[in-house]
Order: C-alpha cells, then structure tokens, then sequence
C-alpha cells in the first residue's frame, strides 16, 4: 500500500454546545473517490472546512503527502493543492466566465489566456462551457462547471466536492462522473460529499460514514448496499416507508387541458396538461428542475390562476379560485422553497402556522386571528413531526433546513388534506426524517386523500407512487403505474419531446 | 477586525434599545455640532429637549406639542401599514394638501349655515381626498406597474400647486379683499376644529390620531389583514401563497395611508392652520416618513416618535429664537435622528465580533 495523501488524525472541533468532529481520523489515497457520509449535522462541513483552512481544529493534526498540514486559510490550502468547490456558488452573475474565473485569481493573467485555458480544459475533461458566456444565463450546471473549471485550473491534487449533484440534471450529473473519473485517472483524489447513496456506489471506491462528529465506519459503496449505508449513517435500521395495500377511490382532481403562459422570464408555460387523481393515491410526478413544477404547484395551489374549468375538484370548476378557498375546500399545497415562500424566514413558526392554516383550523374568528389557538396547533405540528426547534416562538429562519421541511410538510399534512401537493418533500433532508416524510404522505394516502408529488429524486419518487408522469417543458407525459416501470421507461418519459441522450440512472 | 455576525433572531433587547442609543448619540454629535457653530452644547440640547417641557414658558408649549405631534403620528400610523408591506408611498404631503382642501371646500360651501352635521361631513371629505389622492398612484401601480414612489411623489408638487390655485381662485375669501387664502374655518363654528379643553391642544385630531394608534396596534397585532400586510412586507412569495392579493393589498395600504393624511390636512386646516392657504403645508408629510422609521413602524413606537419629533420642532424654534441657532443646525439634528437610528439598526439583527486576524 502506498502512502495516503491526506492524513487526518484525531481531528476535533467543538463549538459552545456542539463537539462537531470528535477523534476524526482516515486517510485519503492519491487517485481514489472517497466519500463522506453522515446526516444533516453529522460534521461533514466542518471537517472539510477544516482541510480547507476555513476553520481550526481544536486538536488533531492533518498531513499531506506525509508533511504536517495546517492551513490557516484557504488561500494556504490552495497553494498545497487542495481545491474546493462550494454547495452555493459564488459567481458573479453580470460577468463573463473568465472573468468570473480571474475574479478568482492571486494573480490574473490577461482575460485572453484564460479563456483558452478554460477551452483547454473544459476539452480535456468534457466539460462543455464557453468563457466568454455571461454567467448570468448559465445553467446551475454550467455554473458549476465554472467553480470544477476555476478549481482544476489551479492543477489541485485533492478536490473537496459538496453535495455537487443536488443542483444537476441527470445528464449533467452523467457529464460531471465522467469528468471526475478522468481526475481520478490521472491520480486526483476527491472528497466527494453526498446524500445520494446510489450515487454513491456509483462513483466511489470509498466511503468514511460520520454520525454526530464522530468516525462509525468505513465501506466499500460498491460493495454495499445503500441501505446498510443509510443505517450506518443513521445508526438505527431504517424505517423504509411501507405502502398498505389501498383502495382507490374516486376522481377528485381533474386537470383538463390546463394551459398557462409563464409567468416571469425565467418561467415554463403549461402546456395541455390533463390528469386524474383519485382518492387514496399518489401520484408521482418526475423530472428535471425547471420543466414546470413550480408553475404546475402555482397553479394547483391556487397562486397562479388559470381557466375555471381547467381545474376540477370533485367535479366544480376551480381554476379561479385562490389559495384559502382551495384550502377551505380540502385541496392543500407545500410548494418547494421553503425560505420566503413555503415559510417566511423572520417569522415565528406559530406566525408561519398562520400563513396557510387559518382556514382550516379556524385560526381566525371574524378576521382576527386567535394566537393561542395558533401556538397549539404550531405546537401540534412540532411534535408529530419530531421538528427541532425549543418552541413555536422561535423563527423559520433559525431552524435547519430539514427541520423547516419537516414543519411545512407537517403543516399541511396535520390539516388533514383531501387532496395534497408537495414538490420536493425531503429536498435536503436527511434520510431518516426523509422517511418520516414519506411514511407521512403515504399514511394520508391510506387514509383516502390523494397525494400529488412532485420531485426529482426517482427512488423517492418510485418508492410512494401508485402511477408516475414526467413532466418535460411544461408537457406531462400520460401517467403509468410505477410498479414494474423500468430505468430505461422512467428515462425515456423524462426525456420527452428531448432529443436528448437518455438519463443515465444507476438505481 | 470587526465582524458582523447575523443573529438567528432578531435581538429583543436591542429592538427597544435603538431608539434610545440613536437619541443619545443624536445628543452627543448635535452638541458637538452646536459646539463648533460656537453655543453652549448642554444649554442647546436642553433648550431643544426639555424647555418645551419644563421652562416657565412651557405652559404655552405643551399644548404645542399635541397640535404638532397629531398629524405626525397620523399621517406615519397610515405610511407604517404600507411601508410594513413594502409599499413605498412617499406622497403623504400632497396626500395631507388634497385632503384639507377637499375638506375645507365642504365647509366653506356650508357657510354661512350652521349645523352639527357640517364638521362630519368635512372629516368625511378629507379623509375621501387624502383617499382618492392615494389612489392614483395606487392604481398606477396595480394596472400599470409604475412605480408608487416616483408617481406619489410628484403628486405632492401637483398638489402644491393645486393648493395654491384653490387659495387664489376658487376658495379665496370673497370677503377678503383680494388676499390669498380662504375664510377662517376657525371663525366658523360649525366647520371649527377647536380646542376641546382649552389651553390643552387637544383638539378631534389629537384624539383620532390616538384612536388609530390604538386600531393599528389590535390590526397589525391580532388581525389577519395587519398579519398578510406584515407577511407582504417580509415575504411576498409566502403572502401570495397564504392567500394575500397583492393588488389589492396595495390599494388598501395606499387607500388608509392616504385617508389619513388627508384626515390630518382636515384637522390641521380646520384648526391651527384656519384656512386654506398657499403656505398651508409645512412639511408633515416628509417628516411623518421618518416618525414612521424612527417609531421601527409599530404604532406605539410611533406615537413616542412623534412626540419626539414635535418636541425637536418646537425645542428647534425656541433655540432659534432665544440662541440665535440656525435653521438648518435644527434640520442636520433632525437627519442625525434618523442617521442614527438606521445605523444601530444593525445592532438588532447582527452581533458585533471583536476578531483577531488569525482565527478568521
């Protein structure tokens, strides 16, 4: 065995209240994938905040190619060739790429040389972008090719990659494996943090697993499954949601060839929409982000009007209903953003019960509202949904996300909806609360409402839903049971009118 | 190094706090001022803060402090509701003339007849003109999408001179011999807005400014509509999907904004001001912009604001006149207020670190 290129050993961090890496110690090898595992909170941006010289170890030492490592800021990092590329991108969005790209320079050559850098690069590892774009109108993929490129132009022998496919589509995150397998190829190692397990397996040859700062074990993802990786990270047997046997009932919503043009700019029109749900069960609705999930729950919700009879519950035309008419009739919706639109942020979560409970709850007589009665049922919420927070006084804004997902989701779902649309329920939630979710959507299907989901997560996705449609430019595809839909089906229905390669999902 | 940490909640502390820091530090700094224009800082300060209250003339200036703090806090009591919605309506000055002229015009058209019902009717018609004053650029906004600060701003210099031509043409006194400006509504009982106790100032705008004080607070605080306009204001996404129609959360908050300061123009030319003239307005509608700021746009706070401001006005004449001071010393000590106020604001939603370079 040769020797590691990176060495942690003992690495601890505390914070009033919070030990966030307690005796961290693994290795990482030139030229391998490894991943970092954990939950939500487990430690994983602190420790890798720590190789990158944002933040101090209380004790522990790192070392780099066998000499002492102790970056006292980035910068000390990149010079030793440990490169990141950030969850949130930190990109200027009225400038070009390579300007961009300099922006991030000690010291820039001319534009010029940059941007056949860029070209070089973005050839040798198929990264397909053009320096002289403005970043403005790039993809969240290209953008992130921006921060791979600004990070592979520094020659980096370890590469810190945070959560980097929770912004991509399927073909992007075919494009991004294929280029960090050529990095490993040429003897880069990368640090490859994630959620998605079967990713995972995919792409790594290694995987450390943290729980509450602490190391609990190492595998091999290629020869474990991603289920014992999940309680390995959870540290309990998993709860898989179960589907109870149920019988469908009734129609209760009825789309008829509902059409709406985009709303803003940036928006994607509907386009000839039609779709039956019926009582007791859930419909999953798949696809890339941007194909007109936020338009279709905008327009289910009610926040987006649309023709009367395009949108029929129980049969009564509604399409020019609002919000809390559609509430009052059972019809409920937990759009995807949860900061400023799903919650607001400054807002107490009793405050936030408010928002969308009134009419159901009665949290209001007379138009004024009856705070006490909205604690109880932010207090309800709280509680069924194990949300962590000290108390309903507290502020959207000061719980993790998760934790605010748990709190939307539970919002709607303790008003006891008829019929239910989430996009997005466990975006960003761990996996043991992302089961909650799940059990939670599937137990108010058993109890006869419907459910409508809408996400890009297909293992969820295939994991709840009776039938499944893809929804591709603003078009859903005729829905199919989910039971028995193959990979290669599910791709080609995402894929649409695309002429597009098709999804490559390993599941 | 000094950093700027972002609190998880705002600071419960520092929300009450602020005002006060920013009025000492307005007291510190406007002294100094006042020490380099060459007066005694602790003799002016004192003039300008406590012998509105407290000297051998405050008999005479007490009753001041009402008759100048009302239509500040009721003209900021409307603004605070949009301001808290994000709904910038900057016109409350034109909003004020419009709503004295229009009220003023219905008593003056009573005259010379008596009736108990003449002074309802005239409130009605202030508060409508403020109101209709308010929709303009409301609507604007609504079906156009301009933009309500420009267009409610440029109102007020239509305004003015809407109020000058009324003072010169069509409400001139017939009986005036050809000056500017209406008939006295003072000297007519009916349309008078007179000192209830007198030597008090309190007169009907005083108590309806302290009347909506208590309806903004039970609003913004128990109702759903004062809910769905403090949502608006953080949220705009959320509030649509709570329901809130936005145009018509905008035609509201302008609609009460500009009844109020039409309202506070009524009272203002029915009383202390008497009659319609071309210097009616004095500025109450700028100024109520930052008691609205200064009061952190809650009703309570914006009643201590406006006595506050009244009190500088009043205290800035009597310095002026006693100690020679000059205007715009008053006017720079007023914009240090509302300076200093903003400026430790930052205190109630961020932490302040004292870091060492290294540990960065």
């Amino acid at each position: 065995m040769t020797d590691p290129l990176l060495r942690l050993s003992g690495l601890t961090k505390a914070y009033p209240g919070v030990v966030a890496n307690k005796d961290v110690s693994f290795d990482i090898m030139g030229g391998e994938i490894h991943a970092l595992l954990g939950e939500n909170g487990a430690g994983k941006s602190t420790l890798v905040k720590t190789i990158y010289g944002l933040v101090k170890p209380d004790s522990g030492q790192m070392s780099l190619h066998g000499i002492p490592f102790q970056p006292a800021e980035p910068r000390a990092a990149r010079a030793a060739g440990v490169a990141m590329v950030f969850q949130h991108f930190s990109l200027f969005d009225a400038m070009t790429v390579a300007e961009n790209i300099a922006l991030g320079m000690e010291k820039p050559p001319p534009l010029r040389d940059i941007a056949a850098r860029v070209r070089n690069v973005s050839e040798q590892y198929g990264l397909p972008l053009d320096p002289d774009r403005t970043v403005g109108g790039l993809s969240a993929g290209e953008r992130q090719r921006v921060e791979i490129i600004r990070c592979l132009l520094q020659d980096p022998k370890l590469l810190i990659m945070d959560e980097p496919t929770s912004v991509l589509t399927p073909q992007e995150v075919a494009i991004l494996f294929e280029t960090l397998r050529k990095l490993r190829a040429e003897g880069t190692a990368i640090l490859y943090i994630s959620h998605k397990l079967e990713e995972i397996r995919a792409l790594c040859d290694n995987a450390t697993v943290l729980r509450l700062g602490e190391v609990v074990g190492t595998c091999d993802p290629r020869n474990t499954s991603a289920r014992d990786m999940a309680e390995l990270m959870v540290g309990s047997v998993l709860h898989v949601p179960q589907k109870a046997a149920r019988p469908v009932g009734e129609i209760i919503v009825r789309l008829d060839a509902l059409n709406a043009p985009a709303p803003h700019q940036f928006g994607t029109a509907l386009r000839d929409i039609s779709l039956e749900v019926r009582k007791g069960e859930v419909l999953g609705i798949g696809g890339v982000a941007g194909n007109g999930q936020d338009e279709l729950v905008a327009a289910l919700s009610g926040e987006m009007r649309v023709g009367a009879a395009m949108i029929q519950y129980q049969g009564t035309p509604i399409g020019k209903l609002g919000p809390n008419a559609r509430r009052k009739l059972g019809l409920l919706a937990a759009p995807e953003e949860r900061m400023g639109h799903a919650a607001a942020p400054d807002m107490t979560l009793t405050e936030n019960a408010v928002m969308t409970a009134t009419t159901r709850q009665h949290l209001a007589r007379k138009g004024f509202v009856h705070w006490g009665r909205a604690r109880s049922f932010a207090e309800a919420v709280i509680r069924a949904f194990d949300v962590r927070t000290p108390g309903p006084q507290n502020t959207a804004r000061s719980l993790s996300g998760g934790n605010l997902q748990k709190f939307v989701i539970g919002r709607e779902i303790m008003q006891d909806p008829d019929v239910l649309v989430v996009n997005q329920p466990t975006w960003g939630v761990d996996a043991s609360a992302a089961a909650a979710i799940r059990q939670a959507l599937l137990d108010l299907a058993v109890n006869g409402a419907a459910v409508i989901c809408i996400s890009q997560d297909l293992d969820e996705l295939m994991e709840i839903s009776d039938r499944f449609a893809a929804l591709n430019e603003g078009r859903l595809s005729a829905p199919r049971p989910a039971a028995g839909l193959t990979v290669e089906q599910i791709g080609l229905m995402l894929g649409g009118a695309h002429d597009m390669e098709v999804a490559h999902v390993d599941a | 190094m000094i950093m700027l940490e972002k609190r998880p909640q705002p600071s419960r502390f520092w929300v009450l706090a602020t005002p006060a820091l920013a009025v000492v530090l307005t007291m510190f700094f406007g002294g100094l001022l006042f020490l380099a224009l060459g007066k005694n800082p602790f003799e002016t300060i004192r003039t300008i803060f406590l012998d509105p209250l407290f000297s051998e003339f405050a008999w005479y200036y007490r009753p001041q402090l009402l008759i100048k703090g009302a239509p500040l806090v009721l003209i900021a009591i409307g603004l605070s509701f949009g301001f808290r919605a994000g709904i910038w309506n900057i016109g409350a000055e034109g909003q004020y003339i419009v709503g004295a002229i229009c009220g003023a015009a219905v008593g003056l058209a009573f005259y010379p007849l008596e009736s108990f019902i003449i002074f309802p009717l005239m409130i009605l018609a202030g508060a409508l003109g403020g109101m209709l004053w308010a929709m303009i650029p409301g609507i604007l906004r609504v079906k156009f999408g301009t933009n309500e600060i420009l267009v409610s701003l440029m109102l007020v210099y239509v305004a003015e001179q809407l109020l000058a031509s009324m003072a010169l043409g069509a409400l001139r006194n017939p009986d005036g011999m050809g000056f500017p400006g209406s008939r006295n509504l003072a000297q007519y009982p009916s349309a008078a807005n007179l000192e209830l106790i007198s030597g008090s100032g309190m007169h009907w705008g005083v108590v309806t400014a302290l009347i909506v004080v208590i309806f903004a607070y039970v609003t913004l605080s128990r109702h759903i509509f004062g809910f769905h306009v403090r949502l608006s204001g953080q949220s705009p996404r959320a509030a649509r999907f709570a329901g809130v129609n936005p145009g018509r959360l905008i035609l509201i908050c302008m609609g009460l904004s500009g009844a109020l300061a039409g309202l506070a123009g009524l009272f203002e030319v029915a009383g202390p001001a008497g009659q319609v003239s071309i210097d009616f307005n004095v500025g109450y509608g700028f100024t109520a912009i930052i008691v609205a700021f200064l009061g952190r746009l809650h009703p309570v706070g914006i009643l201590l604001a406006g006595a506050l401001m009244a009190l500088t006005y009043i205290g800035g004449e009597i310095a002026q006149s006693n100690l020679g001071l000059p205007l715009a010393a008053i006017q720079l000590m007023q914009g240090m207020l509302l300076f200093f106020l903003l400026a430790v604001d930052v205190l109630t939603n961020y932490r302040v670190r004292f870091a060492t370079g290294a540990a960065a």
